[in-house]
This record gives structure tokens, C-alpha cells and sequence, in this order.
């Protein structure tokens, strides 16, 4: 098991380097100047050009790739300009907040598709299947900053059932001591309940917003497999013997059904973290993908580059996982490199 | 988890769980919401320094709130009631007396004054602060200039209490630009401490440090989300401020910015759009303070370098075909202050902003257009600053719309944030919708660096003239040595020759609105349109 963990972790090296190379070019070949930008209104072309040289941009690429490089292999992403604080500190900060309301948000999108996709898929035709694809095509065909304004407003602003939109904590509440940096956990470990029920009420919104966009993916995929396990000769077996449509469904047929979910779980995991960024803007959430998304804007390359290694690393990781759990799930999987 | 822990903490759950959770806070809390200010506004500072790198508009309000200066202004209450910054009167911060002379100007500073961490105020530390400035280069150095500040020789530390500042030239902008944000005063050996090789001014330190001694310290901060600021009780150089607390998150949805200010969680909400404030001081459920903003104009920018906008036919052509009244309405919703139409024959004022005499009238366009011998008009590009395009977008569209009636096709160039700059030095984008304020409030300061043969960055019209130039160099000499007369008589010529030849076409002066709950007050408008904490207040 564990050499193969090894061997599969060996085997995405290439793709991160091509990533970095990729992201190193791609950045560079923006056409914003950040010597420019951070000069200010008033600069004048020597301020500029100073400004250029503190930032090391007036060397030639292939002399910045080696020093990003070199930096790169000693932990250090650099610094951001627009926020004034070292990458990697920001992405240590941030990528908790994005991790927790990604999970929460999926927690909440799979306890509603993936019950929804199984009755679904057991009555075919039925009222359910067609409420079922409404949800879920109604729920993906919103955008998701309109889901999250929509609901901000009638349950923050006509309701007021829901906390005030300012992000992860209630202004009168500090972060519970980091552990994981994940405060529901963390306020948990720190037995502070007061901290854990407002940061979860702050969550609601936000993670309503996101399974609301997730049902569909998730839905759709366990009603498809569900259904092509359903018609096999196994189930057809287990029916026959006179097991309980209970057992037959949950026992035989949802576990076979799993393996195309949990891909489409971790397809959608690692997809709602960078593209959560309109919620996270939404909700002043402070996560990874608008400290990405606002770099950009100001041509802050170290951030972006920062960004996308992690979301590959991130994406070489889940894979991983999802490859180790379909081996627990369906013994006749192995772990090939 | 053992199983008796397990009970425990499902014990502790259900027992949080039943403690009565107040819809409303509890007393401390009330009474600390009661002393604590929320402010909410769309972007957060990258660095709480003036003098460092890049530091953006919302730095520049951290800088303000937690450095003293030598010298502020007073306060004087505008025709609308509302409140300002007086550009005429200075009071004492740092310093608590001072003396001019034509040659230098010497500060007496306060006996008592510390910094936040209880080391007393030398003038030793002033004469950093300002060697500091002009030295770091960038921006604070610019502004420092902007008032014949350059050479640290200039300024002097006489003893622990006296500071002096030489002047290399007769300059009336020299004791304004003392009172502006960057000659802050910083807590010179801490920063030394801290300073490396590399880094000899110590920016780095002060990025996210605070080495001053101002009214507020900054007590917690997360980059990009909240910055919470702590009220300096040992504040000795002004009234103490009302607030204890300052609590300033990031918002970055305008939607929520108005929900929170409306729903009364936040007290202060900045940076909405027009519409928003428009509406909200219609409502009249919070307070909408608006503000002209000082020496600022939003205008249409020609390049005069090449052709057909080095005619200047072409150039009034264009004057008379922009939808004015359209772009105050449509645009800015009301709030702004409009800048043509002023009758043909009415003499100029000697001040600036001031209305110029075009109008909408398409058909003296044409005919403009026609003298010039583009009776078939022409195509062009029309750029703008998609950084600031809720008010650019709108305003482009219109002015489009109103070229296409006089024959002249413009494509909209939508230019991202990062690079609009760059593509402004450049100074080749023929017709531009663009915005310049300058801090200090002074018609001659705006025409130096907007229309001055110089060709700062600001002047991205490329207009040469040396008329133009001899007036505006004439003005500022005149304004040196007090010779009022000589002064009104430049202002006003340059100013009448600015609307003939229109190399930029002014379209309004834009205003800075702050919607704030009714509870709060004592708000001031100040030149650097960012919020003063010092003054505010809750009832």
C-alpha cells in the first residue's frame, strides 16, 4: 500500500512541474504591469522602472524562473504586493476557510443528492425522479453569486434570521486557537461552543449556496450508476432470494454504485474550492480563490502562482485519496501507477 | 475518544445548547458594540505605511489615523452643513507651536508626546521621518517634492523639542504639503532596529507594524479581511477620540455593504455605488454624507499629439457633442457637481473646479467637425479603467452614442486595472475617460501636473503650450510672494485657456458620499477621502 502511495506520488511529480513552469509563463505573459501598478498614481517612469528593479523584474525571464525556482525548493512562494504578506502565509490562512466551507458546503449537497439519486433511481418515471432533475438542473443552472444574494438577502436583509455577511466570525468573536484552522473544529477542540455555534451560523448561507449548486453533479451521477447496478444480474439475484428491498438496495447495490460517486465527489471537491471564489466574494469569506482572483486583477504574479501550485497539489492529493478509497470500496481495484 | 469523553462532551454540547442564546447581546457586549465602530468597505490596506511600495488608498487611512503629523487642519462647517477639513487653517498635532519665516519655518513639539510604546517624541525622530520621505522614492517622495521638500539638509533638529525645515525655494504649497499624510512622524529607533541592509528605511517592518504614536493602534489585522484598531488613551496630541474601537472588515459584495448598513449591523459603510447612495438617502433610514471631492474632475481626455485631436476644432467638436446633463443623471445619479453650461459671456472665477461654457449641441458639433474637415468624421478608440467601471462603463457608452450622431465611430477599449497605468505613460491612447484629484486644493497645483508643458503623467493629454506653461509657472511664483493680484489675473487666464483650446473636456466633479447610521456622527470630509476616527462619535 504504501509503496504504492509512493509510486502514484512519484508519478504526479512531472504534472507539478509542468505547472510551475505553466503558471511561471502564463503569469508573466499577462499584459498588466505590477511595477506599474504599485507605483502608483503619481509615478514617473524612474519610479516605475526603481520599482521594477526592487521587484526583480527587470531581469531576464529565464534568470527569474531560476531565482523562483531556487525559492520555490526552500518553501518560500514569495511575497504578495497587493496584500503586502508572504504567499505562503496567506495560503496557510486562507485555504482552511475555503477547505471548511467546500466540505460543509458538499456535507450539505451530498445528505440531500445522494438520498435523492437513490429514490430516484429506485422509482424511475416516478414523482420523485422528476423532482429530483428539477432540483438539480434548477440548482446548477443558477449561478452561484445569484443563489448566494438571493439568499442573503431574504435571510440576512428581509428575514434577519441569518447573521450579517462578514465573513467567518461575528465581529465580537476571535478565532479559536488554530489547530486546524477549520474553526468548527477547532472551536470544538477548544470546547469554546459559544465560537463553534457562531461560526457555524455563519457558514449556513455560504454552504446552502454552494450544495445548492453541487446537487446536480452528485444527484445525477448516483441516479446513473444506482440505476445500471440496479438492472444487474446481482441485484436481480439478491431480489430473487428474497432479501429485503433494504438490504438490496443499501447492501448490494449502493456500495457497487459508490465508485462513479465518490469521483464525481472529488471532481466536484476539488472544483467548488477554486471556484467558489463569487460565494467567498459574496459572503466576504475569507478564502483562497479571491486572494487568487483579486491578484490577478492587479497582475500579482507570486499569489497566482502560489495559487495554482497548491490547486494542483491539492488536485494530485485528492486523486490519490479517491484512487486508495476505491480500493476499501471495491477489493477488485488495485492501485496501478 | 473514550466513551465516558464522549458522554462528557455530548453532555457539554446539550448544556451549551440549552444556555438561553441571546437574540440580543449580553450587557458587555451591548456595551461594547456601543464603543465600537464597524466600518465596512470594499477593499482593505496592503500596507500600513505611506512610505512603503504600492500602499494602497486604504493604507493611507491607517497611516492617518494611527501617525501624527507636525500640523493638521481646522474644521469648517460647508453651505450644506455638512463638515470639512479647513485648507486655510492649520492646528497643532505633534507640534504644538510654530514659527515662519521666508527662509524656514521652525516647530516647537509637544513636551509630552510618546509613541504607543511610551518613548517620548524627539524632534531626532521627526528629522528621520522626513529624511525617510524624501529618500524611499516613489510616491512619497513625489509628494513631498509637490512642496519643495526634497533634501534632507532641509530639515533640522535644533534640539530634543525644536525642529526646523529650510526652504530651497519660495514655495506656498511648502506648509500644506507638511499637513498631508506622508510626512508622518515614525518612532525612529524602533524602525532602525528593525531595519536590515537591504532595507535601510526599515519598509518592511512598517508594512505591517505601526512605529508612531498616533490616536489609534492597530490591535489585530488580517490582511484582505479585517484590521481592528484600539484606541490610544495616552494620546496627547489632540482631543482624545470618542470611539474606543474600530473594527473594519472587508466587504467586498456592494449588495451586502448596503444590506449591512441598512440592516443597522454596521455603522459605517463606504465605497457604494452612486444608485446605492442615490437611493439610500432617499429612504432616509441612514444618513448619506456627500462631498465634492476637492481639486478632483472627471473628464475626457484627448491626445493632442497626433491627429484628428490635435485640432482644435476636432477638440470642441467633441466638447459640444458629450451628453452632459444624460451623464449626471444616468451616471452619477445626482451626485456630482455638474461642470458645463456656465454662460459664454460670464467671467472666470479664480478658482478651480469650475463649470466651463460647452453645452450639448450637436449640430455646432457638426459644423465644428465640418471647419476642421472631418465632415465625415472619423474612428477613434474611446479607453477607460475597467477598475472603476460602474461609473466608466455607463459614462463610455454615453459619450459613445453621442460621437456616433456627429459621425465619429468610437470603440470602446475596456483596459484592465494593472495595466491602465501603463498604458497611460504611454500616452497614446487617443481618447480617454479618466479622473485626477489632487490632495492639495489649489488651482495652480491641478494645472501644473494636469496641463503643465512638463508632461507629468497626469498631463495625458500630451498639451503643450508655452503660454500655458509661462501662466502656470507665473501663478505659482506669484502665489509665492503673496502678490494677489498677479495671481488672480494668471489663474484666470489659464483657466479661460484651458476651456478654448479644451484639451481635456471636464464633465463633473465627482463627490464622496458615506452612508452611516443615525447614531453616528461627527464625520469630516478631508482631502485624502479617507475616514478620520478621531473624530467620530456614537450617541
Amino acid at each position: 500500500m504504501l509503496s504504492m502511495t509512493l509510486k502514484r506520488m512519484m508519478v504526479a511529480l512531472p504534472s507539478l512541474v509542468g505547472v510551475v513552469i505553466v503558471t511561471f509563463v502564463l503569469t508573466r505573459a499577462l499584459p498588466g504591469d505590477p511595477a506599474a501598478y504599485f507605483a502608483g498614481p503619481a509615478a514617473t517612469k524612474e519610479a516605475i522602472d526603481q520599482i521594477r528593479s526592487k521587484l526583480g523584474l527587470d531581469k531576464p525571464l529565464p534568470t527569474q524562473f531560476v531565482h523562483y525556482v531556487w525559492d520555490l525548493a526552500r518553501g518560500d512562494l514569495g511575497q504578495s504586493l497587493s496584500t503586502g504578506q508572504p504567499v505562503a502565509t496567506e495560503i496557510r490562512t486562507r485555504l482552511p476557510a475555503s477547505a471548511e466551507l467546500t466540505l460543509v458546503g458538499l456535507l450539505v449537497s451530498m445528505t440531500i443528492a445522494v438520498p435523492l439519486g437513490i429514490l430516484a433511481a429506485t422509482r424511475p418515471g416516478s414523482i420523485v425522479d422528476h423532482t429530483c432533475r428539477v432540483v438539480a438542473t434548477a440548482g446548477v443552472s443558477l449561478p452561484v453569486f445569484f443563489t448566494g444574494l438571493i439568499l442573503a438577502y431574504v435571510f440576512y436583509y428581509l428575514l434577519g434570521l441569518s447573521p450579517a455577511p462578514l465573513g467567518r466570525l461575528d465581529i465580537f468573536y476571535s478565532a479559536p486557537p488554530r489547530v486546524t484552522g477549520l474553526y468548527l473544529i477547532d472551536s470544538a477542540f477548544a470546547r469554546d461552543w459559544e465560537v463553534f455555534a457562531a461560526s457555524l451560523k455563519q457558514l449556513i448561507l455560504p454552504a446552502a449556496t454552494l450544495g445548492i449548486f453541487s446537487l446536480a453533479p452528485i444527484a445525477r451521477m448516483t441516479r446513473a450508476s444506482m440505476l445500471a447496478v440496479l438492472v444487474s444480474d446481482f441485484v436481480r439475484t439478491a431480489r430473487a432470494s428474497g432479501l429485503s428491498p433494504f438490504t438490496v438496495v443499501f447492501t448490494y447495490a449502493f456500495r457497487n454504485a459508490m465508485l462513479p460517486v465518490i469521483t464525481t465527489l472529488g471532481m466536484v471537491f476539488s472544483f467548488l474550492l477554486g471556484a467558489n471564489v463569487l460565494v467567498e466574494k459574496v459572503f466576504a469569506w475569507p478564502g483562497i480563490g479571491s486572494y487568487a482572483v483579486e491578484a490577478l486583477i492587479a497582475s500579482d504574479f507570486a499569489p497566482v502562482q502560489g495559487f495554482v501550485l497548491t490547486m494542483a497539489a491539492m488536485y494530485v492529493m485528492l486523486n490519490l485519496l479517491i484512487d486508495i478509497l476505491y480500493g476499501l470500496i471495491d477489493p477488485r481495484v488495485r492501485i496501478e501507477a | 475518544m473514550k466513551r465516558r469523553d464522549f458522554l462528557k462532551s455530548v453532555t457539554a454540547v446539550s448544556a451549551a445548547g440549552a444556555l438561553p442564546m441571546p437574540a440580543v447581546w449580553s450587557p458587555a457586549k451591548a456595551q461594547a458594540r456601543q464603543e465600537t465602530l464597524l466600518v465596512v468597505s470594499e477593499y482593505s490596506p496592503n500596507n500600513f505605511d505611506i512610505h512603503g511600495v504600492g500602499t494602497n488608498r486604504p493604507g493611507y487611512e491607517v497611516s492617518w489615523n494611527c501617525y501624527d503629523r507636525l500640523m493638521s487642519h481646522g474644521e469648517k462647517t460647508l453651505p450644506d452643513g455638512t463638515s470639512s477639513y479647513d485648507r486655510d487653517k492649520f492646528t497643532p498635532e505633534l507640534a504644538e507651536d510654530w514659527n515662519a519665516t521666508d527662509t524656514s519655518i521652525t516647530f516647537k513639539l509637544r513636551k509630552n508626546a510618546t509613541f504607543h510604546d511610551g518613548t517620548a517624541i524627539t524632534a531626532k525622530d521627526v528629522k528621520w521621518s522626513f529624511d525617510r520621505a524624501v529618500s524611499v522614492g516613489g510616491f512619497p517622495s513625489f509628494q513631498m517634492k509637490a512642496g519643495s521638500l526634497e533634501k534632507p539638509e532641509q530639515f533640522v533638529a535644533v534640539d530634543d523639542r525644536t525642529f526646523r525645515v529650510d526652504f530651497i525655494r519660495k514655495d506656498k504649497l511648502t506648509i500644506p504639503d507638511l499637513a498631508v499624510i506622508v510626512p508622518a512622524v515614525y518612532h525612529s529607533d524602533l524602525i532602525k532596529k528593525n531595519a536590515t541592509e537591504k532595507d535601510p528605511w526599515g519598509l518592511e517592518y512598517t508594512k505591517t507594524n505601526i512605529a508612531g504614536g498616533g490616536a489609534f493602534k492597530v490591535t489585530r489585522w488580517q490582511a484582505g479581511t479585517e484590521v481592528v484598531f484600539e484606541r490610544n488613551d495616552d494620546w496627547k496630541n489632540g482631543d482624545l477620540p470618542k470611539v474606543r474601537r474600530v473594527v473594519w472588515r472587508t466587504v467586498p459584495s456592494a449588495g451586502n455593504r448596503r444590506a449591512l448598513i441598512e440592516r443597522g449591523d454596521a455603522d459605517i459603510s463606504v465605497d457604494l455605488p452612486n444608485k446605492d447612495f442615490a437611493e439610500l438617502k432617499h429612504v432616509g433610514k441612514v444618513s448619506v454624507v456627500t462631498n465634492l471631492i476637492g481639486n478632483g474632475i472627471s473628464y475626457i481626455g484627448m491626445n493632442c499629439k497626433s491627429p484628428p485631436f490635435n485640432n482644435v476644432k476636432v477638440r470642441q467638436a467633441i466638447a459640444y457633442s458629450i451628453p452632459y446633463q444624460k451623464i449626471m443623471d444616468a451616471v452619477m445619479f445626482g451626485l456630482a457637481g455638474p461642470m458645463f453650461g456656465s454662460k459664454p459671456d460670464a467671467p472666470i472665477a479664480v478658482a478651480w473646479p469650475q463649470p466651463h461654457p460647452y453645452n450639448t449641441d450637436l449640430a455646432k458639433a457638426k459644423q465644428l467637425l465640418a471647419e476642421a474637415g472631418y465632415s465625415n468624421g472619423f474612428d477613434t478608440t474611446l479607453s477607460f479603467d475597467l477598475g472603476f467601471a460602474v461609473v466608466n462603463e455607463p459614462l463610455c457608452v454615453l459619450v459613445q452614442e453621442s460621437l456616433a450622431h456627429i459621425g465619429i465611430k468610437a470603440t470602446i477599449n475596456k483596459i484592465p486595472g494593472a495595466n491602465w497605468r501603463n498604458e497611460l505613460l504611454k500616452k497614446e491612447m487617443p481618447l480617454i475617460s479618466n479622473f485626477f484629484s489632487g490632495w492639495l486644493d489649489y488651482p495652480e497645483y491641478f494645472f501644473f501636473w494636469c496641463y503643465h508643458g512638463q508632461n507629468a503623467v497626469f498631463n495625458t493629454m500630451s498639451y503643450q503650450d508655452k503660454d500655458m506653461d509661462a501662466m502656470i509657472d507665473a501663478a505659482r511664483a506669484a502665489a509665492a510672494i503673496n502678490d494677489k493680484a498677479g495671481y488672480e489675473k494668471n489663474v484666470a487666464s489659464f483657466v479661460k485657456k484651458a476651456f478654448d483650446e479644451v484639451p481635456r473636456i471636464p464633465l463633473f466633479q465627482p463627490t464622496l458620499s458615506m452612508a452611516m447610521q443615525k447614531n453616528v456622527f461627527g464625520y469630516r470630509y478631508w482631502f485624502h477621502r479617507q475616514l478620520d476616527y478621531r473624530t467620530l462619535a456614537k450617541a
